[in-house]
């Protein structure tokens, strides 16, 4: 049974189709990266995996370790081991960083059946995962992405990722906006996550990337559809040639 | 409070003796008849077995009262009140309470258990009819030695009056005037309970008062009357009030809080105010109509307000300062969540009279399903405060299409080297924000209520601990079930 | 007591409109002159308006010499004069309006159409007793008629002098009406100003309609006389995707208060609310305003910026209100004052009233003195303090003018600014 299975996925935004028909399947231990022009609809299929409100699916299916994932709630889907790193992280003042993952780790914990970590031992767990990611205390100790620079949301982003380990993960452009240094930091992080029973989504427009974390598969996505599909070297060929052969055959 | 165990006591004692006014009740019950009038404030006088003085400060008042016109002004609607329909000491058991836990609404004590009230406290707070013998009766003597050994007196208004009237003469209505409003002006008639505190010269209180014996206030709140006094370089933290939801049968209460810090004194005041709300379509519920003050009396002092207002079907309250010593400070920090039909209109005022006095505003009101929050507080700045500063800062979160929520400020200032600062923002919780909550794994209600108290934060952290965390709690309790 | 309020005992029931004027005259009656002890007048008394003895306007001279200098405006543009409220076609110069842009006495247009004037005055008096008052009163002012589309080239100046007859006080109550059709453009400049030394009360009330997708520019330069008592209220309607900007330069009078009430009853509009005001001596001024969103995806922004001097006290008192389903509502409102002097004071009440969540609201007030650090730095470039002080007290002014949109304007206001500014002495209060 694959991870992930999407079937047709049919998706509008205000009556505007913005995918149109999406099929792609995930086998747990791969990494497949999704790149495609801007506008054509990869952090819609971010947000529909995620359960956001507001896109409707006017047809196909989903289904995540063989269930119906449109079926549950936002926050159902996350204790499940659904994670999207988002490609804007939201701001939420007056909410410490820590506080926020502490409750969100123990609201997968319960699920999960294993207790509730005690403050000691949380501490200790994300100081180690934010040593990694070059994430200060003083960071942690902020309200949540408020004031952080692009850079550090993203970081944060990928530090959320690494303590809540994620079944599936999906990253909205986690490479965009960050130095040369943390790319390679954050690369690192990603790739220690990788495992067997994890399944990752790389959106990115980047080919350097993938040179970090090497995909399995590579999709284009272009008007609302799956393009084309390859090895990793198909990134390549995209770097070469830009996204012009694929921009022509308007829907 | 620890006191109202001895109050009872001196009740019984006072009330065994021969009554010498003429008054119509039978004397050996506690109960006067319903409704108002001088008698009923002669006989509150007369079982407290008051000096001639403070009878007369009563009646004063009550003549007033019956002439003040109701304030108008706030942004709060009620049918009018029947003070006549209401009693105003020891009203009598109600017999139609509950009569154990199984009769009283499972709402109610699903809250208990979300906010983890100790079980041999539900009873208690939901009213059920119980004899109990604190446990804290023991712990209340243990902090009273404690107290003592400090020269700290803590006990209630009424002990008080008897035992240290010199002060309660000095100081009591030296802030809050009889006449001050009219909800005011009723309870220097008919106060009944309450605390009083003197911390002595240079004194630090060795404990947060009134933590432990939160449990015995819960039957003290309808005409509450505290009054503390912190001498030169003392300070004092004080606690009121209770997280969990408590019923009450009577409808109006109406408190007056008189805080007198003198030189170099720090007065620390922190309300978690959870009266019974009433029900989602507002029936029920209490009328909280309080007079707060404080007098910064002395040169460098200090007073802090910080409330927590949840309950009550009405909140009108004003805690306020007043910046009469050189330099001293005042602070106001207020959460005021309204769910339901609730209405709050609350705020504060900081008069600045002395040289270099200072004071911070810090509200933020939430505002949910059909209610109606309104901050409204006054900045004066009179021409000799030299050198005086306010900032005011007022945020408004609005959860749902059918809430209000106001801000009205009126700064007034006469001095030209002083400088007032005042923002005010509204906002609602943004889907961006619930969604990426949910995404990470946490509920709606979990995400609202960490939405919802990282927008709090400014004033929760002015909490001791102890009392944070609880509040904490009540925030996201408070607000279940208003989105989605 | 209502029997006592002032000018009651005025009221000619010969005049037109008397059903009307006697509709008006029972609404103040109720009420009388407003005052402290009404919220909306919290800070504002005119007690001091009862005891000058005012006359009505009526018998009032209606000529000049010549404008007064505090009304003039260097700018090209139409005009129409009033002098005790009533219109002197002598000083004005309207010739060459476009078509389709039609201006009219008040009293023209009630000897003309009196049916139609009475429909036309019946909408703005919302009962507020000043308003009622005018009502009470009304016998001229400026009607201006822009029909569908059609742009006003110029700036028509509206200049109204206060001119009490020898040793004897004045109360006039102008009436002025303002219709811009559908997509229709106009700038409005108004100056007030008087003549003689005596007393004068000016109740103007401007009743305004800009409908869709209109514009209209509105700016008012209060510079009358030192014994005048001015109170100007302005009711506008903004419908959708209708634009208003308005400023008040507050320079003269005794008393003046401005207020504005604005209506949107459409989405996307724009309502730009902006004032100066410079105090001293013992002039008393209040900007009031309440800007109703009553629909949803409109913006309000207000700015408005005082300096008090000597005795100078000013008022600011600014309401927003944004009704259930008014979503979308963009409104920001800021008040900043500065006092020169010990003896001067500010009151200020920004209010907001929401009953819609998807807003952004905010107001922001400050009261205060000159930055310190400011005037150091100019001060350690070379800058003798009294110009250092001169130059940042301007600079605080300036940036409100900045708020006008039309140069010619912004500068003639900036004129009149600085001459008041020039008057200031380094020192007062600092
Ligand atoms: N809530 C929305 N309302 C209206 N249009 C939307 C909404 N969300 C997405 N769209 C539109 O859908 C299209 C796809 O958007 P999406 O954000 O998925 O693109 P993307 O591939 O992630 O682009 P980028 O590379 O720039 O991040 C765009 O045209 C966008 O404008
Ligand atoms: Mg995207």
């Amino acid at each position: 049974m694959a991870l992930l299975e999407i079937k047709n996925l049919h998706v509008a935004v205000d009556d505007r189709e913005i995918l149109k028909g999406i099929d792609l399947t995930l086998d747990a231990g791969e990494v497949h990266a999704i790149m495609g022009p801007n506008g054509s609809g990869k952090s819609t299929l971010s947000y529909v995996l995620a359960g956001r409100e507001g896109y409707a699916i006017t047809a196909g299916t989903i289904r995540f370790q063989g269930k119906d994932l449109l079926a549950m709630a936002p926050d159902e889907r996350a204790r499940k081991g659904v994670f999207l790193a988002f490609q804007y992280p939201v701001e939420i003042p007056g909410v410490a960083g820590m506080t926020f993952l502490k409750t969100a780790l123990n609201a997968l914990r319960k699920e999960r059946g294993a207790g509730e970590l005690d403050a000691m031992q949380f501490l200790k767990f994300v100081r180690a995962q934010a040593k990694r990611l070059e994430i200060g205390d003083e960071m942690l100790k902020r309200a949540l992405n408020v004031g952080f620079s692009g850079g550090e949301k993203k970081r944060n982003e990928v530090l959320q990722m690494a303590v809540l380990e994620p079944i599936l993960a999906v990253l909205d452009e986690t490479d965009s906006g960050l130095d040369i240094d943390a790319l390679k930091i954050v690369a690192d992080g990603v790739n220690a996550l990788r495992s067997p029973e994890r399944a990752m989504l790389l959106i990115t427009h980047y080919q350097r990337l993938l040179d970090y974390i090497v995909p399995d598969r590579v999709h284009v996505l272009a008007h609302g559809r799956i393009a084309k599909s390859g090895g990793k070297e198909l990134a390549l060929e995209l770097e070469r040639k830009g996204y012009g052969e694929f921009l022509g055959e308007a829907a | 409070m620890a006191s109202s165990i001895d109050t009872r006591e001196r009740l019984q004692s006072v009330t065994d003796q021969a009554y010498k006014y003429g008054f119509v009740t039978d004397i050996d019950t506690d109960v006067a008849p319903k409704g108002l009038s001088e008698d009923i404030v002669r006989f509150i006088s007369a079982r407290k077995a008051e000096p001639e003085w403070l009878l007369a400060w009563r009646l004063k008042a009550y003549r007033h009262w019956l002439a003040m016109p109701e304030p108008i002004w706030s942004h709060v609607k009620f049918p009018a009140l029947d003070y006549q329909d209401a009693y105003y000491y020891s009203a009598p058991k109600a017999t139609d309470g509950p009569k154990s836990l199984d009769e009283v609404d499972p709402k109610l004590l699903e809250t208990y258990e979300k906010l983890g009230v100790p079980l041999g406290e539900r009873a208690l707070l939901a009213g059920v009819a119980v004899d109990a013998v604190f446990d804290s009766v023991s712990v209340a003597t243990t902090f009273k030695k404690k107290l003592e050994e400090k020269g700290v007196i803590f006990c209630s208004i009424s002990e008080a009056v008897q035992k240290h009237p010199e002060l309660i003469k000095k100081y009591m209505g030296s802030v809050v005037p009889y006449a001050d409003n009219k909800h005011a002006c009723l309870n220097s008639a008919v106060f009944t309970d309450g605390s009083f505190v003197y911390i002595p010269k240079g004194v630090r209180c060795p404990m947060e008062l009134s933590t432990y014996f939160r449990i015995n206030a819960a039957k003290t709140g309808q005409f509450e009357r505290t009054l503390i006094i912190a001498d030169a370089g003392s300070y004092v933290s004080y606690l009121e009030g209770c997280t969990a939801p408590m019923r009450d049968e009577n409808q109006l209460h109406a408190a007056v809080v008189e805080l007198i810090a003198l030189d170099d004194a720090e007065i620390k005041y922190s309300t978690v105010q959870n009266w019974y709300p009433g029900d989602v379509e507002g029936r029920g519920g209490i009328y909280n109509f309080v007079t707060k003050r404080g007098a910064c009396r002395g040169r460098n002092s200090k007073i802090a307000w910080t409330q927590v207002e949840t309950g009550s079907a009405i909140t009108w309250k004003y805690p306020s300062c007043i910046l009469q010593g050189d330099n001293s400070v005042g602070e106001f920090y207020s959460v005021a969540v309204t769910n339901n039909r609730q209405q709050a209109d609350t705020g504060t005022k900081m008069i600045h009279i002395g040289r270099n006095t200072r004071s911070r505003i810090i509200s933020k009101g939430i505002s949910a399903g059909r209610a109606d929050n309104t901050y409204r507080g006054l900045v004066r700045i009179l021409p000799k405060a030299e050198g005086a500063r306010n900032y005011t800062q007022c945020d408004s979160l609005l959860i749902g299409d059918r809430c209000g929520a106001h801000t009205v400020p009126y700064i007034e200032s006469r001095n030209p080297s002083a400088r007032v600062e005042h923002e005010a923002t509204t906002s609602k919780i943004s889907e961006d924000q619930l969604f990426y909550c949910r995404q990470r794994g946490l509920s709606q209600e979990e995400a609202v209520s960490l939405i919802v108290n990282g927008f709090c934060k400014e004033v929760l952290q002015t909490l001791p601990m102890e009392f944070a965390v609880e509040a904490q709690k009540l925030l996201g309790v408070s607000l279940e079930g208003s989105v989605g | 007591m209502a029997g006592d309020a002032p000018f009651v005992d005025q009221f000619s029931a010969a005049a037109p409109l008397p059903a009307l004027r006697a509709g008006g005259l029972a609404r103040y009656r109720a009420a009388g002159l407003p005052g402290p002890a009404i919220e909306a007048w919290k800070y504002t008394s005119l007690d001091a308006l009862t005891k000058l003895g005012l006359l009505p306007a009526g018998g009032a001279p209606t000529t000049l010499e010549a404008l007064p200098e505090a009304a003039l405006l260097a700018v090209d543009g139409y005009r129409a004069v009033f002098v005790n409220g009533r219109f002197v076609p002598a000083f004005s110069a309207l010739d060459g309006l476009p078509k389709g842009a039609v201006v009219e006495s008040l009293a023209a247009h009630i000897a003309r159409d009196p049916a139609a004037a009475e429909a036309a005055l019946a909408g703005a008096d919302d009962g507020t007793p000043l308003v009622a008052l005018n009502t009470a009163f009304l016998t001229d002012g400026l009607v201006l008629t822009v029909d569908r589309g059609v742009v006003l080239d110029k700036p028509l100046h509206l200049v109204s002098i206060g001119r009490p007859p020898d040793g004897q006080g004045v109360a006039f109550h102008p009436r002025h009406l303002i219709r811009l059709a559908p997509d229709a453009v106009a700038t409005v400049v108004e100056s007030h100003a008087g003549v003689g030394g005596a007393g004068y009360f000016a109740n103007t009330v401007a009743d305004i309609r800009v409908e869709d997708g209109a514009t209209l520019r509105h700016y008012v330069l209060q510079n009358q006389a030192a014994e005048a008592f001015h109170v100007a209220a302005v009711r506008l309607a903004l419908a959708a995707r209708a634009s208003y900007e308005g400023f008040v330069l507050h320079i003269g009078a005794r008393l003046a208060r401005h207020e504005l009430a604005a209506t949107i009853a459409g989405d996307g509009v724009d309502c730009r609310m902006n004032g100066l005001y410079l105090v001293a001596g013992s002039q008393h001024v209040d900007n009031t305003t309440f800007i109703d969103h009553a629909q949803p995806g409109s913006r309000s922004r207000q700015l408005f910026k005082g300096v008090l001097d000597d005795s100078g006290r000013g008022v600011f008192q600014g309401r927003v209100l944004v009704r259930p389903h008014a979503q979308k509502t963009d409104a920001h409102q800021l008040s900043r004052a500065l006092l020169l002097s010990r003896k001067a004071e500010m009151d200020g009440k920004p209010e907001l009233e929401i009953y819609a969540d998807d807003v952004r609201c905010s107001h922001g007030a400050t009261i205060g003195s000159l930055d310190q650090e400011p005037m150091f730095y100019l001060m350690s470039r070379g800058i003798d303090p009294a110009t250092a002080y001169r130059m940042l007290v301007e600079a605080f002014a300036v940036e409100a003018l900045d708020e006008i949109s039309v140069a010619a304007i912004r500068d003639a206001f900036a004129t009149h600014a600085q001459a008041w500014l020039a008057t200031r002495r380094a020192g007062g209060g600092a």
